[in-house]
């Protein structure tokens, strides 16, 4: 069959006015369904038909999970279909998460933050791009990764975390929730669960098709960040090849508890190196006690790459890690 | 008296519909009955199609025809490419086009299509197809010949004394020389010598080349995306297989070409023959993903230069040896223009060219804005830079000492420039960058970032000579200035103009400008490529606006006594010297001119004029008083631009970003027309050319020969804010002697200005290292800053 892209094939739209709508009709259509939030990942993959389901459900009548309000216990709610212009320009984000403030307003575009969601940002598709191109790759169900070879182009691939898989997380927003230890609230015809930040996101040696714990008829429907990292000291920093429309190369989102000068608590988070956001556990751990100097975050940024692993062309990450996991704590404000 | 508008800013006429969106391009036009086209692309980078099952989607309802390769007009001839291939010679080439009711239906259509294709071998790194036994692109051979490809092998000795990191160099397919470079180096003070990586890079203008086509009563009217306008009908008509007067060519805006549009596209012959087929209008809307494959790409260079300084900074010797990465078909001449490019940057006194242009099974290359020129700047002067270093001579100086001035020489054969203003454009640009303060800041750090400055100079040809301008005043006591060149965005449609109305003293509100239509009866124009535009139309407007003033002139004599020489034109008025009430307004001019007839409105044209003019006047005939003139005036030289770009850059050592803070240039381009849009023009040649060094890509992968960066987002041109907010910039505005207007064209020596400023000043953030390449990204930077692997070889292409 001869391949054609950009050309949306033909679905049929569902447009839920309210939460229990949406995840009975989720329910209903279950693998043959989409959740359509803003759109960006979403379109990308229906103008390239290669995702064809046959319902989709838009999410975008769907006020409740909209709007960001104080939380119940001291922090901040944000409904998962709050436009990624919304939570960078929030004034309670700026003063309170100014960290997930930072991340949300790198976000590609002023337009993309506009019609994006933060839970679209969080629970985007990878965007390796022989994924994306269709290739029948171990993500796609095949029995093979085409970026993990010694002639793959893999610049922006893993350096940690691979399992057959070597796609990385794309989202910018997704290490800053994880870094302020967010709670993700998942919504089902089963009920509602929350999750931890880091275990929402999962590598492929867990389920090597998905990127988090969300399976057919789960929908993200709040994001809740705790009052305990309100405050904090912060760090994030994404590189990328241009300053609009880019996703990172890597990205750093640090929080730090800092009295009398030194360090008494921090979670540092490093995406686009692995599948998922990267927590750097062991660096927490030793930097704790310490001061937030340059000489600690030299140590840091060496304990980071401790088990990094380099691709035929991106060596790079491994530096770019260090060198940012070093920046995350010495220049943290 | 009316105010002369050369060098004022105005609007142009298309300004206004293009920002509130009432411009149509291709896109927007729709016919009555009109269906859609789509294409089923290769998904080989190389193959032969054996058979094609199309039974399925004939079947479908809504399916209305499907057209092959064979049924064009155009087929494949020798190097030559046709719209749709049965050997596609990369991945993504249009194998055939399937019309139906709607585009929904065409794509299933397409999907629905069997294609049986045998793989062929490919190649994507031309060092691989120099190779005894390596694969070659093309099935007649590996290197660009003319009428037919040649096959050029080297022993596997030149690749082994190569080694990984140096360009092997075997037999050329091309070389020259002048004086005696081995002597030369061996006189030298200095000698620099690198491997040199340029990338290629696909056009990827804003309006992809969508086209819109149908037929009347025998005759071809098409709608379609091109930057020439006159000369693309001729073309049209070829793919279609009709007379040029059975074309009528519609394109009034163009989102952009860049080179690639230059005089029509292969694929406008896709709707023009399927409408045919099919006795509908079609409409072939070309996708962003399309546009990637069919849409042009800047032939890339593996290269190696060694160059030899005397103490003074003067060049000695420069060799150079230019490997084209030229796509499948045609024979890019970049390499070649590389070649005499550089001898107008340095004037070397003795100089070695040797390049062979191979093909790869990757997209068509075409010009794209200064083809081979802004490479080849961008390759060489952080050379100059390095040897500058050797010698301690400050970087602006030893431009200026190598720079060509009025009596310098370009190419080969040694050809005389007609004017180089170019040490006064280094001057300028100095003083507006403040290049000896700045210059100090080289290497100085704040916190972990390194501050680095650059220059790039850069010229490209810049007008050719001897159209045709059309003008007429109609009886409303307008001049219609009817222009056969496109409107590809530069405003060259009317700043061209400008000289008729200052020639006729007229007020620019009293000029209207024809254009984008070749019904509309349009001269002679040149093909608007090589900015060649200004230079050509301002002269030829001017030419058409003398022999006005002529006719005005003889006009009035023989309605009021008197000789013409008695007659002065102004304000849109002929009048006897001295007596204003005594004369013809414009409008009973024309009048007069429609009753007497003759040479006055159109029934007698100069015998000089090319076919084309002579059946857009007779189009005219008796409409107003009418004035065709071609462009005679003399000439002696090659016409170049040169632009100086100087930028700061802030490198940060820890992630190997690198940020501009600062960019200003200027340009010896003659007379300024229209500064506004001169600064428009250079600005953005300089934020293209810096996008090719910075983080712009074209990736394959190796193994499949596909690509990945079809998008924007992955293909990555620069944005807005990848640049300074305030770039400067300003003009030497010394008139050409060598035309009446004084104007040179500007389009393409900016984009070689400003990639090489950028590449030099990061070089000079590092402390003088040059990687010789682009991209040069900030994983390639990191990693040498950090020792640590380079992620791709120096030879490495497409990554």
């Amino acid at each position: 069959m001869a391949v054609i892209r950009d050309m949306i094939p033909p679905f049929e739209l569902f447009q839920p006015a309210g939460v229990d709508d949406a995840v009975r009709l989720m329910d209903e259509h279950g693998s043959e369904g989409w959740v359509l939030a803003g759109g960006l990942d979403t379109f990308d993959w229906f103008k390239d038909r290669i995702k064809r389901p046959a319902a989709v459900i838009d999410l975008g009548g769907v006020d409740e999970i909209r709007g960001i309000a104080q939380g119940g216990d001291g922090g901040l709610d944000i409904g998962a279909m709050t436009s990624l212009t919304d939570v960078a320009e929030h004034a309670d984000v700026q003063a309170r998460y100014p960290l997930l403030a930072e991340a949300a307003g790198l976000v590609a575009t002023p337009q993309i933050r506009n019609q994006g969601t933060l839970g679209g940002n969080i629970v985007q598709d990878t965007r390796c791009w022989y994924y994306r191109s269709g290739w029948p790759c171990y993500r796609a169900g095949g029995n093979i990764c085409y970026a993990a070879t010694r002639r793959s182009m893999n610049r922006e691939h893993c350096i940690v975390g691979a399992d057959r898989c070597v796609a990385v997380n794309p989202s910018d927003t997704a290490p800053a929730l994880v870094a302020l230890d967010a709670e993700m609230v998942v919504a089902s015809t089963s009920g509602e669960r929350t999750y931890p930040a880091v275990d929402f996101f999962i590598g492929p040696d867990i389920d090597i098709e998905r990127m988090t714990v969300l399976e057919p008829g789960d929908l993200l429907t709040r994001i809740v960040l705790p009052a305990r990292w309100e405050g904090a000291r912060w760090y994030f920093e994404k590189i990328r090849d241009r300053k609009s429309w880019d996703f990172s190369l890597v990205s750093v989102a640090s929080v730090l508890q800092v009295q009398g000068g030194v360090i008494q608590d921090a979670r540092i988070v490093v995406n686009s190196i692995a599948p998922y956001p990267v927590r750097m556990g062991a660096v927490e751990a030793a930097i704790r006690g310490r001061e937030p100097s340059d000489e600690t975050g030299q140590m840091a940024g060496e304990i980071a790459i401790e088990d990094t692993r380099a691709l035929r062309h991106n060596d790079y990450k491994i530096a770019l890690t260090r060198n940012l996991v070093k920046r995350s704590i010495r220049d943290a404000a | 008296m009316a105010e002369n508008v050369i060098g004022t800013d105005i609007s142009p006429p298309d300004l206004r519909a293009k920002i509130t969106g009432r411009a149509r391009y291709a896109e927007d036009f729709r016919a009555e009955g009109m269906v859609f086209a789509k294409l089923l692309l290769s998904p080989m980078p190389h193959a032969r199609v054996r058979s094609v099952d199309t039974s399925a989607a004939e079947a479908m309802e809504g399916v209305l025809g499907i057209l092959r390769a064979s049924e064009l007009p155009l087929q494949e001839e020798g190097i030559g490419e046709a719209a749709l291939t049965d050997e596609p010679k990369y991945e993504g080439e249009p194998i055939l086009a399937v019309a139906a009711v709607d585009e929904t239906t065409a794509a299933a259509a397409v999907e629905a299509i069997r294609v049986d294709l045998e793989a062929l071998p490919f190649v994507l790194d031309p060092l691989e197809s120099l190779r005894e036994g390596g694969p070659d692109a093309r099935l007649d051979g590996n290197v660009g010949g003319r009428p037919e490809p040649l096959t050029i092998k080297w022993p596997d000795s030149v690749f082994d004394e190569a080694g990984p990191d140096r360009l092997p160099m075997g037999e050329p397919a091309a070389e020259w020389a002048i004086g005696d470079v081995d002597a030369a180096f061996a006189d030298a003070d200095v000698t620099v010598e690198e491997t040199i990586v340029h990338q290629s890079v696909t056009h990827h203008p804003m309006e992809p080349r969508s086209c819109m086509a149908y037929w009347q009563n025998g005759k071809l009217f098409l709608h379609g995306s091109t930057q020439s306008t006159e000369r693309t009908r001729g073309a049209v008509a070829r793919m279609a297989g009709v007379e040029t007067d059975d074309v009528v060519f519609i394109g009034e805006y163009c989102g952009g070409g860049f080179g690639s549009k230059i005089s029509g596209v292969p694929s406008m012959a896709i709707p023009a023959v399927m409408s045919r087929k099919i006795g509908r209008p079609v409409m072939l809307r070309i996708t962003r993903y399309e546009e990637n494959y069919i849409g042009r790409a800047r032939a890339g260079f593996q290269g190696w230069a060694k160059i030899g300084f005397r103490a003074d900074g003067r060049m000695a010797a420069l060799d150079l040896y230019l490997v084209q990465d030229g796509g499948p078909y045609g024979r890019a001449s970049d390499f070649s223009t590389a070649g005499t490019v550089a001898t107008a940057i340095y004037q070397p006194e003795n100089m070695r060219f040797r390049g062979v242009p191979v093909y790869t099974n990757t997209p068509p290359r075409s010009a794209q804005r200064a083809p081979g020129g802004a490479q080849i700047v961008a390759m060489l002067e952080p050379l100059v830079d390095k040897a500058a270093r050797e010698l301690g001579v400050d970087r602006l100086e030893i431009r200026k000492v190598n720079a060509p001035g009025h009596d310098g020489w370009l190419g080969e054969n040694k050809a005389p420039f007609t004017s180089a203003y170019v040490r006064e454009a280094l001057d300028l640009g100095g003083e507006l960058f403040d290049w000896e303060e700045k210059s100090q800041l080289s290497g100085q750090r704040n916190g972990t970032k390194v501050t680095g400055v650059g220059i790039g100079l850069s010229p490209f040809t810049a007008g050719s000579a001897g159209r045709d301008g059309l003008l007429v005043i109609r009886p409303d006591g307008k001049l219609h200035v009817h222009q056969g060149i496109g409107n590809l965005g530069t405003h060259s449609i009317a700043d061209t103009a400008r000289p008729a109305a200052d020639v006729l003293d007229l007020s620019w509100d009293d000029v209207v400008i024809v254009w984008g239509d070749t019904s509309k009866h349009l001269p002679f124009s040149t093909v608007q490529a090589g900015s060649q535009t200004t230079h050509a139309h301002t002269r030829a407007n001017h030419a058409a606006a003398t022999a006005m003033v002529g006719l005005l002139q003889e006009l009035a004599a023989g309605e009021l006594g008197g000789s013409p020489s008695d007659y002065r034109v102004a304000d849109g008025r002929v009048f006897r010297a001295g007596n204003r009430a005594a004369g013809l307004s414009f409008a009973q001019a024309a009048e007069r001119a429609m009753a007497l007839g003759g040479k006055f409105s159109g029934e007698v044209v100069p015998e000089d004029l090319n076919d084309a003019t002579k059946a857009a006047v007779a189009g005219l005939a008796g409409e107003g008083l009418i004035a065709a003139a071609r462009d005679n005036y003399p000439r002696e030289g090659a016409v170049f631009t040169w632009v100086a770009t100087f930028a700061q850059v802030e490198l940060d050592v820890e992630t190997g970003e690198v940020e501009i803070v600062d960019l200003a240039s200027s340009t010896d381009c003659g007379t300024v027309m229209h500064p506004r849009s001169l600064a428009g023009q250079t600005n953005g040649g300089v934020f293209q050319g810096i996008g090719m060094a910075k983080s712009q890509r074209w990736v394959f992968d190796p193994k499949w020969g596909i690509p990945f960066t079809k998008r924007f987002y992955t293909a990555r041109p620069p944005g807005i804010l990848d640049v300074p907010r305030s770039p400067r910039f300003a003009a030497v505005n010394l008139p050409d002697p060598h035309t009446p207007v004084g104007a040179k064209g500007i389009g393409e020596p900016p984009v070689g200005a400003g990639e090489a400023a950028y590449v030099c000043a990061v070089a000079d953030a590092m402390g003088g290292m040059c990687l010789c390449r682009t991209p040069l990204t900030s994983d390639m930077i990191l990693a040498e800053l950090e020792g640590r692997p380079r992620p791709y070889g120096l030879l490495d292409t497409h990554v």
